[in-house]
């Protein structure tokens, strides 16, 4: 009897298993239609594009594919540049799970650069060794990103201010802070073209992940992504986030400690890109100067929203970005356009994109009106209903 | 000394004039688009685009005011784009607007790389300090024409929307779409409508950094006066008369750095560049508040709660 149950059991396991994979692999497949289309229509209006200033848009595809995913050269430096933007944009997408809308990823970025800077230097300056100073410079910069991003979060939570201009000021008052001490009372007096803080030194600085061309700071980003998402998809902290981006009142009602969730949240977006701008100094500058100021901290806004939040979807957003970006170089060299092209193509690419959640929509009513269950889907970026 | 602090002082207020033009313009804009319940964040890309278009045309038809004009119809295209993105059901308007910031940056940089080297004609200014001996004085009193086009237009937004159906209309759609819709009026049509106009104002606000202060074309004209209007529209509680104090008050705070350096207090320069962004920071902080919604504040807009 007992063994007849078992046999039953498995095979219901077996036969429920790769139909369960089969469905997964078909929602995912259906979620990725709407925004590969989008990526086709926004190269097929920058082709036009190029065609209208007498450019072969052919042609220009063929060395941006070369330039961006093509070789394995190139393909690196997508993934250089895709790594930073993993971690600028969990910024914004830890938070929007609780509906907020917050940039202060470019301020993060740059205060957690800084600050890893100078932490990093005086602790070579006091004799110890590259993995005291790696720790000490990924360290400082995280948790100060997060204090200050928090900053905005706590804001918006005890004082009823709009996090979106919050985090936005911030993003100008850090810049001028590093402006500040670069130039003033943290300048390394060797620097002279470039005020620079004191370096860090090549024997501390971040290595490449073995076998590869590109620094640890990848495993950095992808990590922060899939912690992100455990952390909103499995954890209570996350269910509490993701219901305060549902109904905050309904929150409110049930005991959720709010404000204080409002800043955690905020504290680890800002902890991502504390950690993004800390790597770019150990792994690339060596030293805090205004090459901090990258705008990664706004394509990484715009990453988020097109993953729509979800952490784990920032990773191949941030690849396809961060491709497009590199191939960047070769378009410049071989075309001779100028650098902003990149920037062209990445704008009508997000904006194609953005208009693809009308489509996202229209799927989601029709299957609402064939299934009899109410499809309820949270909105996370509705930024309305956080009213702490 | 004293010599010295006037002289900080007659700079601050040259400097804020100065300064606070471009920010004038754009907050009026984005003043008259956030009354219709929409933000656009894009407008930094609409200033970067106007800065680029109006030195280009100015520059090809030697005509500084036929510049401004294609620098406000391009910032009307930028808007209306924005409108109509914004129109589809479920698309953010804080993202759209960012995509917007980086498509018209990007192109601006693209389409103006050969403006690097051209030289276009300024835009006049009304010299209202002739009557004194001190050069100081005459410098800022060096009105610019653009600011004084803006102190009319402060006026002509303040009666279009307390004075006219037109304004009651816009800010019904930005109170309650609802209430406008059941009144038969076509919220998306009255956004758009706000949108163009508010775009047309930014481009304009982009000329001028091109054609007066800090004139030329190069990438790194703005610095992010586009955003910061969005900040100075809830600074300044969505009233044009107020967005047009808090440019000034913005103008001069920005001015202060520069103008303390001319006297030789160069320690904390980039400190002071911080300044704006503080005093918007802190005065936003003090009046606002977890209970109510701030004053004058449209309730359709979603970026503020």
């Amino acid at each position: 009897m007992a063994a007849g149950t078992h046999t039953h059991l498995t095979s219901v396991e077996t036969d429920a298993a790769p139909a369960a994979l089969v469905e997964t692999l078909r929602r995912t497949l259906a979620a990725l239609r709407v925004p590969l289309g989008a990526l086709v229509a926004a190269l097929l209006v920058f082709g036009v594009f190029m065609a209208v200033i007498g450019r072969n848009p052919l042609e220009i595809y063929q060395q941006m594919f070369r330039g961006s995913f093509g070789t394995w050269f190139s393909f690196q430096n997508t993934l250089l540049r895709a790594a930073p933007l993993m971690l600028t944009a969990l910024a914004t997408a830890l938070p929007g799970r609780l509906g907020l809308v917050v940039l202060g990823g470019e301020g993060g970025m740059v205060l957690g650069g800084l600050t890893a800077a100078v932490a990093g230097a005086a602790m070579k300056n006091h004799g110890h060794g590259p993995m005291a100073v790696a720790a000490a410079t990924l360290l400082t910069g995280a948790v100060v990103g997060g204090v200050w991003v928090a900053i905005g979060g706590a804001l918006r939570a005890y004082r009823g201010v709009n996090e979106t201009i919050a985090t936005l000021l911030l993003n100008y008052i850090a810049i001028a802070l590093l402006n500040h001490f670069v130039e003033g009372p943290l300048r390394d007096p060797a620097s002279l073209n470039k005020p620079s803080t004191l370096p860090i030194g090549d024997e501390n600085m971040i290595t490449s992940i073995p076998g590869l061309d590109v620094h640890w700071g990848l495993a950095w980003g992808l990590g922060a992504c899939l912690l992100g998402w455990f952390l909103m998809q499995r954890t209570l902290f996350g269910f509490s986030a993701r219901m305060i981006g549902g109904n905050v009142r309904a929150a409110l009602l049930n005991g959720l400690p709010v404000a204080r969730l409002i800043v955690l949240a905020t504290f680890l977006g800002g902890l991502c890109a504390g950690l993004a701008g800390a790597v770019e100094v150990a792994a690339i500058h060596g030293t805090a100067n205004a090459s901090l100021v990258t705008g990664y901290g706004y394509t990484g806004v715009l990453v988020a929203f097109i993953a729509r939040q979800n952490p784990l979807a920032v990773i191949p957003v941030s690849i396809v970005i961060g491709g497009i970006g590199a191939s960047g170089g070769l378009l410049q060299r071989g075309f001779d356009l100028p650098d902003a092209t990149v920037n062209v193509l990445q704008g009508i690419l997000f904006i194609a994109i953005l208009l693809s959640e009308t489509l996202h929509g229209r799927a989601k009513v029709r299957a609402k009106a064939k299934g009899p269950k109410a499809n309820v889907k949270m909105a996370p970026t509705t930024g309305g209903e956080v009213a702490a | 000394m004293s010599a010295g602090a006037t002289g900080v002082a007659l700079a601050v207020l040259g400097g804020s004039i100065r300064v606070s033009t471009p920010f004038l313009f754009v907050s009026l804009g984005e003043c008259l688009t956030e009354k219709s319940g929409r933000v656009n964040l894009g407008l930094e890309g609409t200033l970067v685009m106007g800065a680029m278009t109006g030195y280009g045309v100015a520059y090809l038809t030697h005509s500084p005011w036929l510049g401004i004009l294609a620098a406000g119809l391009v910032g009307s295209l930028l808007g209306g784009l924005h409108a109509v993105l914004c129109a589809r059901p479920r698309v953010n308007d804080v993202a759209v607007g960012i995509a917007l910031m980086l498509f018209g940056v990007g192109l601006a940089f693209f389409i103006g790389k050969p403006l690097i080297d051209a030289t276009a004609p300024h835009l006049p200014a009304l010299s209202l300090g002739w009557w004194s001996p001190s050069s100081a004085v005459r410098s800022a009193l060096q009105i610019n024409a653009l600011f004084v086009l803006g102190l009319v237009l402060t006026g002509l937004v303040v009666v279009l929307l307390k004075r006219t159906r037109w304004g009651l209309v816009l800010r019904t759609v930005g109170e309650s779409a609802d209430a406008a819709r059941a009144m038969g009026y076509d919220v998306n049509r009255v956004r758009l409508l706000a949108t163009v106009v508010g775009g047309f104002f930014a481009g304009i606000g982009g000329s001028f950094l091109s054609l007066y202060y800090p004139g030329g074309w190069n990438e790194g004209l703005s610095s992010g006066q586009g955003l910061m209007a969005v900040a100075l529209v809830i600074f300044a509680r969505w009233d044009p008369v107020r967005c047009l104090l808090a440019s000034l008050l913005f103008g001069g705070a920005s001015a202060l750095g520069p103008a303390l350096q001319s006297v030789g207090m160069t320690s904390g320069y980039y400190l002071f560049n911080a300044a704006p962004y503080v005093l918007t920071l802190t005065i936003i902080v003090a009046t606002s508040s977890t209970r109510r919604a701030l004053g004058g504040q449209p309730a359709e807009l979603r970026m503020a709660r």
